[in-house]
């Protein structure tokens, strides 16, 4: 289907890619063959719940931890085949943003000493006058004003969301292709978030950075990539792909249906009235112990046994334009569309 | 007051710190109708979770109650909370009111298997029949949508997030109080998870009789779950009423810009609107009505005096001078 398929080079890419922990002596899959392009200057949104593999995909893609299994390519060529040069270009090229900027800034240095060191260790900047210029720059960027005021702060001294920017300016200073922003909204008060959001939404316009934006939130998702697409995963498997409008309004995969009517809106007329989609079950099974075949089968309203409890179903196309990994949605499609074929035959 | 199970008259809470004093609730009054589910919405900072604490007097030591009366109205007698002894503090916390707090995962004791936490808390409270108590947890769990013999017989660790809060509001309901202040019940859970939470407080409302205040940061739980909504903006209650009005027209540019910053899954796509500047210092506040610095609708008049609660609507108030002027 050629609304859901990525401009044809993709500028990062995940092909089959796999990543097991050790916990407890067994393996844990964290993602399970995850299949991902992104093209260049697209905003593509993650979610999920805790525990579905969002954030370690976001840390392979960064490079942060490598894939068991699969392969990452970046303009097309696999990380693994990369000489370390390579290696170092592509980690420049690619940043991520943390969720909890608390942890994430040094407490003991400064904004300035935190905004210039990457500029001065990857040869950004050549002396200190062209550093505390380039970090007034990046300061606006992010639109933290006057930044001679805040240059020499430590981070305790700013506000959730003036950290935030701070980590989001320090992801800029080596200029990169592609943003990873892990729930960068997420810890910061509502009446901040906003301008979080749109300072993002400006970045990624004026810069034309690639987003790829990790959220358990579908409302902030919408918002932020109503332009591009939504990948919803469960237990480390992606199970729906799509442009964010149709996955949104039409969502096909049962888990996201149910994810979508359960979400509490900020509207009381509208959340008292929404349509539920009933669970059997509100278990979340472990990540140590993944069900057989589609791993959404013991909670599903669309269970079938024998076909959904034995093989993993594949992503794929349905008529509403998105891609979903369901067996029975998939075979009613097909049905159907055999249907409409028999009947425009005779 | 006669149909009000909770009376809050003009309450002010501070901390001492270094820098100066905290003021962390200010001249907070309202009612908690009997029967009703009031959600307290603010951000941190506001002054919510001191407020929910100083309901049932667990403030930590150095907080002072500068004035105020905490009225609990049972049984046509009324009591302030405020002047209880300890021995009938310690009955009024849990048998007339019960706060499950933030953080469900840390409220349990860890070794205790569920069932013990339920006979301790019982025993505590005067109550000895064992086999009654046990029968009690039984029907609770079931209420809450657990497993009984599954969960009582679990240690917490043994059971999810979502699972330990409904726990600990199946113990909060232990003793048949008439009311129970929740703190941030489905913050740090999943959706589904806190789908569930949210349908097991309605079912709970329509079962028992008791009256609810949840404190929250998230508006979504308020269109949700609550008859009314308070809410807060530097320790005081800027806007106070139905939870259609409040959401259809707010009459606080504070909350008229809270419910536009939120967006929806559902409906059409809108521009998000961010509120400008930062909360206010709570312990340097600015002059006049704390929300000015960051208010459209700000005045000369507005810097200089703090409005106070005033009838806007028919079950609808709002500390604004310029609530007229207040539209979506």
């Amino acid at each position: 289907m050629t609304t859901t398929s990525p401009a044809p080079t993709p500028i990062v890419e995940l092909v089959n890619v796999s990543r097991q922990f050790e916990q407890r002596r067994k393996l844990v899959t964290a993602v399970d063959n995850v299949s991902l392009a992104v093209a260049e200057g697209e905003v593509v949104c993650l979610v999920g719940e805790s525990g579905c593999g969002k954030t370690t995909t976001g840390k392979m893609l960064a490079g942060l931890i490598p894939p068991s299994a699969g392969q990452i390519r970046y303009n097309g060529q696999s990380l693994s085949q990369m000489s370390a040069a390579e290696f170092q270009r592509y980690r420049l090229a690619v940043q991520i943003i943390h969720q909890d900027p608390y942890a994430s800034l040094n407490p003991a240095h400064t904004v300035f000493d935190i905004l210039s060191a990457p500029l001065l260790r990857h040869g950004i900047v050549r002396n200190m006058s062209n550093a505390r210029e380039r970090v007034r720059e990046l300061l606006r960027t992010v639109e933290i004003t006057p930044p001679d005021d805040f240059m020499e702060k430590y981070p305790h001294q700013l506000s959730g969301g003036q950290r935030q920017r701070v980590s989001v300016a320090r992801a800029l200073t080596v200029k990169p292709d592609v943003i990873v922003a892990d729930e960068a909204v997420s810890m910061v008060d509502v009446s901040i978030r906003v301008s979080l959001l749109n300072m993002l939404t400006r970045l990624k316009r004026d810069l034309g950075v690639t987003f790829v934006f990790i959220t358990h939130d579908l409302a902030v998702a919408k918002h932020f990539a109503w332009s591009g697409r939504i990948a919803v995963m469960y237990l480390g498997r992606l199970i729906e792909l799509g442009r964010t409008p149709e996955l949104i309004n039409n969502p096909q995969h049962p888990y996201t249906r149910a994810l979508l009517s359960a979400i509490p809106e900020a509207d009381p007329h509208i959340t008292r009235t929404k349509q539920r989609v009933q669970l059997r079950s509100m278990d979340i099974p472990s990540l140590l112990n993944i069900p057989s075949g589609c791993s959404f089968h013991p909670r599903c309203p669309l269970f079938e046994q024998g076909l959904c409890d034995t093989r993993v179903p594949p992503l794929t196309d349905t008529a509403q334009g998105t891609q979903i990994a369901c067996h029975v949605i998939a075979r009613d499609q097909a049905q159907a569309q055999a249907h409409i074929q028999e009947t425009h035959m005779s | 007051m006669t149909n009000a199970a909770l009376v809050v008259d003009d309450l002010w809470v501070e901390y001492p710190a270094r820098r100066g004093v905290v003021k962390a609730v200010r001249g907070v009054s309202f009612e908690l109708r009997r029967g009703e589910t009031l959600a307290l919405i603010g951000e941190s900072g506001s002054g919510k979770t001191t407020l929910g604490l100083t309901l049932v007097r667990l403030l930590p030591k150095v907080a002072r109650i500068k004035h105020g009366r905490i009225l609990f109205q049972s049984d046509g007698k009324t009591t302030d909370v405020l002047t209880l002894s300890a021995e009938s503090l310690r009955q009024f916390r849990w048998r007339d009111c019960a706060m499950v707090f933030q953080g469900a995962q840390n409220a349990l004791n860890p070794v205790l298997r569920i069932e013990s936490q339920f006979l301790d808390t019982a025993k505590a409270h005067g109550l000895t029949d064992v086999a009654q108590i046990k029968e009690r947890a039984i029907e609770l769990m079931k209420m809450v949508q657990l497993d009984p013999a599954r969960v009582l017989s679990s240690y917490p660790h043994e059971l999810s997030g979502g699972m330990r809060q409904r726990v600990l509001i199946a113990l909060g309901l232990l003793l048949k109080p008439q009311i129970i202040i929740l703190d941030e019940p489905t913050t740090a859970l999943d959706i589904l998870t806190q789908r569930s939470i949210i349908d097991v407080l309605r079912k709970l409302k329509t079962q028992l009789d008791f009256s609810l205040i949840f404190i929250s940061h998230d508006l979504s739980l308020a269109a949700e779950l609550a008859d009314r909504v308070a809410t807060l903006y530097a320790g005081t209650i800027v806007e106070i009423g139905n939870v259609f009005d409040i959401f259809s027209h707010p009459s606080h540019p504070y909350t008229l810009a809270l419910t536009r910053s939120v967006p929806t899954v559902m409906g059409e796509m809108h521009e998000l609107a961010s509120i400008p500047g930062s909360p206010p210092d709570l312990i340097d506040l600015p002059e006049g009505c704390a929300f000015h610095p960051r208010c459209p609708f700000s005045t000369r008049e507005c810097q200089i005096e703090e409005p106070t609660l005033e009838t806007v609507g028919q079950d609808q108030q709002a500390a604004c001078w310029h609530w007229r002027d207040v539209k979506p």
